[in-house]
């Protein structure tokens, strides 16, 4: 396996445990943690391509990650904000018991 | 493969899964931090010191803190044990399964980046500075704007809907926005 080819796979897994815990999880914060752990690995193949790419002097894996980062600080900001008043008004963070808008 | 990848690997991989099953909500943030931390050890030895010492600020610093607090006001510790259990668990792990198999399977027929990386020498925090000064600008302009509304929102949110500082109606005097416009 070569170097560039290991990080992928390590980060197709990352993805993969993250979308396992999103799916079969309850809890809502638990799925948050799930969707920032899939992100990060989207992260990570952003890194190594851009390591092993033929341009790395141009900086773009870097940059778009940075902006990832940054985007990823504000969802997990919004996102744990809308657990909290979510939790205000059922009293419960269970994805299953939250389904006023179930069609 | 060197022993240093085997072992962020390992470290990641145990993390992230530990976070997805551990029963207790707690354990899971604590396994989440732990599989951040090592995701920054990977940015590291893949010479993007910038952003692995970012991916440490954030992660570990900021959204972890985060997600400790969001379990302290939800009151998770106290949560019954249906709330913590699994759903049918099967399907969302076949799923899993197939898409990370679907991608690693394609990644080791593809006969990706077989040679050597290149020894170009690592950015250099002025380089990353200077483009995010010049070709990037605006985009950094408008994340600012993002994280200004984000945290205007978020805040939002999270304030409580008939509490103070929010009356059952919005635009009543004392309301937010009333008392922003005074």
């Amino acid at each position: 396996m070569g170097e560039l080819a290991r990080y992928l796979v390590l980060a197709a897994l990352l993805f993969g445990i993250g979308l396992a815990g999103v799916l079969t999880r309850r809890n809502a914060i638990v799925v948050l943690i799930g969707i920032e752990l899939m992100l990060n690995a989207a992260n990570l193949n952003f890194i190594a391509f851009w390591r092993h790419g033929p341009h790395p002097e141009a900086l773009t894996g870097v940059m778009f990650v940075l902006f990832a980062i940054a985007i990823a600080a504000a969802e997990a900001a919004v996102g744990l904000a809308l657990v909290i008043a979510v939790y205000r008004h059922y009293r419960t963070t269970n994805l299953d018991q939250i389904e006023e808008m179930k069609g | 493969m060197d022993i240093a990848f085997l072992i962020t690997a390992a470290a990641i991989l145990a993390g992230a899964a530990g976070a997805m099953a551990a029963r207790s909500v707690v354990h899971c943030a604590l396994c989440g931090v732990v599989a951040f931390a090592s995701l920054a050890v990977a940015f590291l030895q893949l010479r993007a010191e910038f952003v692995g010492f970012a991916q440490l600020l954030v992660y570990v610093g900021a959204v972890a803190i985060l997600i400790v607090v969001a379990l302290l006001l939800t009151r998770n510790f106290e949560a019954t044990h249906e709330a913590l259990s699994f759903r049918p668990w099967a399907l969302g792990l076949a799923i899993a399964l197939l898409v990370s198999g679907a991608v690693v399977s394609a990644i080791l027929g593809s006969g990706l980046g077989v040679g050597a990386p290149p020894s170009a020498p690592p950015p250099t925090v002025k380089a990353i500075g200077d483009l995010l000064m010049t070709r990037y600008v605006v985009a950094l302009e408008a994340m600012g704007v993002l994280l200004t509304v984000a945290l205007i929102g978020a805040a939002l949110v999270a304030l409580r809907e008939n509490g103070p500082g929010r009356p059952a109606k919005p635009g009543e005097q004392g309301s937010v926005a009333g008392r922003l416009e005074e």
